[in-house]
């Protein structure tokens, strides 16, 4: 039995209030970090533990942290990232909905961290429930004096606000969060200059993503060393494995960094729809390659999975059967970072753009055999050449699709059809 | 236009909420879309001046972000996720399913202005594939049987 580090309170009833979350263990870790730990014994601790990032590019947050300019005489501010607009990916909602004090508990310890008395929680536009819900737990927090001055008699202020975002996807980006939270586009700034330099309304500003935080409280209750001891190195503790697609059980699911896909597919979430042959696996959000049914042999920590060509991003992991037509499924995927481009710089509005129209091309059945090494090469062309990620974001999984899967789009263009027809009983 | 009372009190809430005069831009402008269903244009300027912020800032951001109606929609608006998890568990044949029963397509608003339908991005509910939310409440593991009963329930 795997042990749950973050999901041990969601199945209990009316587990989002206050009183469930004290009564079972809530709130213990803040009374330990601000009673018995200075903070630099908290980021020694982060730091041991290998938190590293759940947002998507995997950046250790103990390191992060201690890139806070010393001795500044500006205010610190930490941005929590709950934006979770990368398709496929649904454990943050988790967290918010059924443990939200376990989040609150992990601001506020990482606030008296770094030293920062405002923090903020950025929530996608169409969280309506779950902001509603965080709202609450967030003013029963400042009730129960977990918030606010001189927190549990400590002399550490907070004040948290929850930001309600309004339907972009490009406002997960860090940078892009920050322009949003000043009443702005969302549009990307250039790094450097860091966050952790210059931030929020340019002053020093932490931005972890909500599940990243939401590990903290366990890190200062049972320390740095037992954390990283549950994954395998470099790759410490637990992961919110969420599982969509052609699976028996959607859902989402708990499991040490480096816990195998195979194991999450088919005893997790119940093997393969319909109990047909599996054919793809994105394991990280569709922003990241493919894997193909051969491909799937893998442990899900950070390291392993790049090792097979891919990435663990989000840990969103979408299943594909063998009825899926991968022309389409690229066709997906291309369109969403099309509509999410905030069209700032040239090689990611505009190639987006012409992904679309070939691959739209090629659906129709106007498709030419060039058009699969052109997808290609306008991917290789946004690839690193752009303000933001998203670019990459998108020519990363087209290329993979191209690749590991240019039988099915030979054929589309062809016969003018999906292959996936002929298989259709 | 000018600001209703009830929004003018909804404004000095938020304003009294964020440190900063720009940070309430998107707060208010949330406020403005529950109050009147999109952003009457003709609202701008006086939000602006209200949060004594340029009237671009509120242009900027009422455009941008996809969320904000720059017209009005129908009083339910249908968010029907069309991403690739929704995709692999048939979103399409809901799609068909909406279009037929409510005679419109995709971006459109029945006649009598009751429902919009739009086609968004995944909604981070890809477990309970394929899912739609109506006026920000969500519902998953969608079948025609089951679109019957929720547009049937409603007013
Ligand atoms: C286009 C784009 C979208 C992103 N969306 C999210 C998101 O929805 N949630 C998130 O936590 N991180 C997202 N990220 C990653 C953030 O930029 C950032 O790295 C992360 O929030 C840092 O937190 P972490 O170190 O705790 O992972 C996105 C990045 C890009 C480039
Ligand atoms: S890569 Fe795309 S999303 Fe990022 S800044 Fe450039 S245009 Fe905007
Ligand atoms: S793909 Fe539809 S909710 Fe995620």
């Amino acid at each position: 039995m795997t042990e749950k580090i973050l999901s041990r309170r969601f199945d209990l009833k009316d587990s989002h209030t206050l009183k469930v979350y004290e009564e079972n263990g809530g709130y213990i870790a803040l009374r330990k970090a601000l009673k018995e730990m200075s903070p630099a014994q908290i980021l020694d601790e982060v730091k041991r533990s290998n938190l590293r990032g759940r947002g998507g590019a995997g950046f250790p947050a103990g390191m992060k942290w201690s890139f806070l300019p010393k001795d500044t005489d500006k205010p610190v501010y930490l941005c929590v990232n709950a934006d979770e607009s990368e398709p496929g990916t649904f454990k943050d909602r988790f967290i918010m909905e059924r443990d939200p004090h376990l989040l609150i508990e992990g601001i506020i310890i990482t606030c008296y961290t770094i030293r920062s008395s405002q923090a903020f929680i950025y929530i996608r536009g169409e969280y309506l429930s779950q902001a509603r819900l965080l709202e609450q737990a967030i003013q029963d927090a400042y009730a129960a004096k977990y918030l606010g001055k001189n927190i549990l008699g400590s002399g550490f202020d907070l004040d948290l606000i929850l930001y309600i975002g309004a339907g972009a996807y490009i406002c997960g980006e860090e940078t892009a969060m920050l322009e949003s939270l000043e009443g702005k586009k969302g549009y990307p700034r250039l790094k450097p200059p860091f966050p952790a330099v210059i931030g929020l309304y340019n002053c020093p500003t932490i931005i972890n993503n909500v599940e990243t935080i939401a590990n903290v409280p366990a890190i200062v209750e049972r320390g740095g060393d037992w954390y990283a001891g549950l994954g395998p190195p470099k790759n410490g503790g637990t992961r919110l494995f969420a599982v969509s697609g052609h699976v028996k059980r959607p859902g989402c699911y708990e499991h040490p960094l480096g816990y195998p896909l195979k194991k999450l597919l088919y005893e997790d979430a119940g093997g393969i729809l319909d109990d047909l042959p599996l054919k793809a696996v994105v394991p990280g959000g569709s922003s990241v390659p493919v894997l193909k049914a051969d491909e799937i042999d893998i442990n899900l920590d950070f390291d392993s999975v790049q090792a097979a060509g891919s990435m663990l991003g989000s840990a969103a992991i979408i299943v594909m059967h063998e009825r899926t037509c991968m022309v389409k499924a690229t066709e997906r995927i291309i369109n969403f970072y099309k509509e999410e481009s905030c069209g700032q710089c040239s090689p990611c509005r505009e190639g987006t753009g012409w992904l679309l129209k070939i691959i739209q091309r090629i659906l129709r059945g106007e498709g030419v055999m060039e058009d699969i090494d052109l997808l290609y090469d306008v991917s290789e062309g946004i690839l690193g050449n752009t303000i933001c990620p998203l670019g990459d974001a998108v020519a990363m999984p087209v290329m993979s699709y191209v690749t590991k899967f240019r039988d099915e789009f030979e054929y589309f263009i062809a016969h003018k059809k999906s292959k996936i027809e002929t298989m259709v009983s | 236009m000018e600001l209703t009372v009830n929004l003018k009190s909804r404004l000095d809430e938020i304003k009294r909420k964020f440190p900063f005069a720009f940070s309430s831009v998107l707060p208010a402008i949330h406020a403005v879309q529950e109050e009147f269903g999109y952003i009457p244009l003709e609202i701008e300027p006086a939000v602006a001046r209200y949060l004594a912020v340029p009237q671009e800032r509120i242009r900027e951001v009422t455009t941008f972000y996809f969320m904000f109606n720059n017209r009005s929609v129908g009083k339910y608006h249908i968010y029907l996720c069309s991403n690739v998890s929704c995709w692999l568990r048939n979103y399409e044949s809901i799609l068909a399913y909406l279009e037929k029963k409510l005679n419109i397509s995709a971006g459109e608003t029945t006649p009598d202005g009751r429902f919009t339908i739009s086609l968004v991005e995944c909604l981070g509910m890809c477990e309970q594939a394929p899912v739609m939310q109506i006026n920000g409440i969500s519902y998953g593991d969608l079948t025609p049987e089951k679109i019957d009963r929720i547009l049937d329930n409603l007013d």
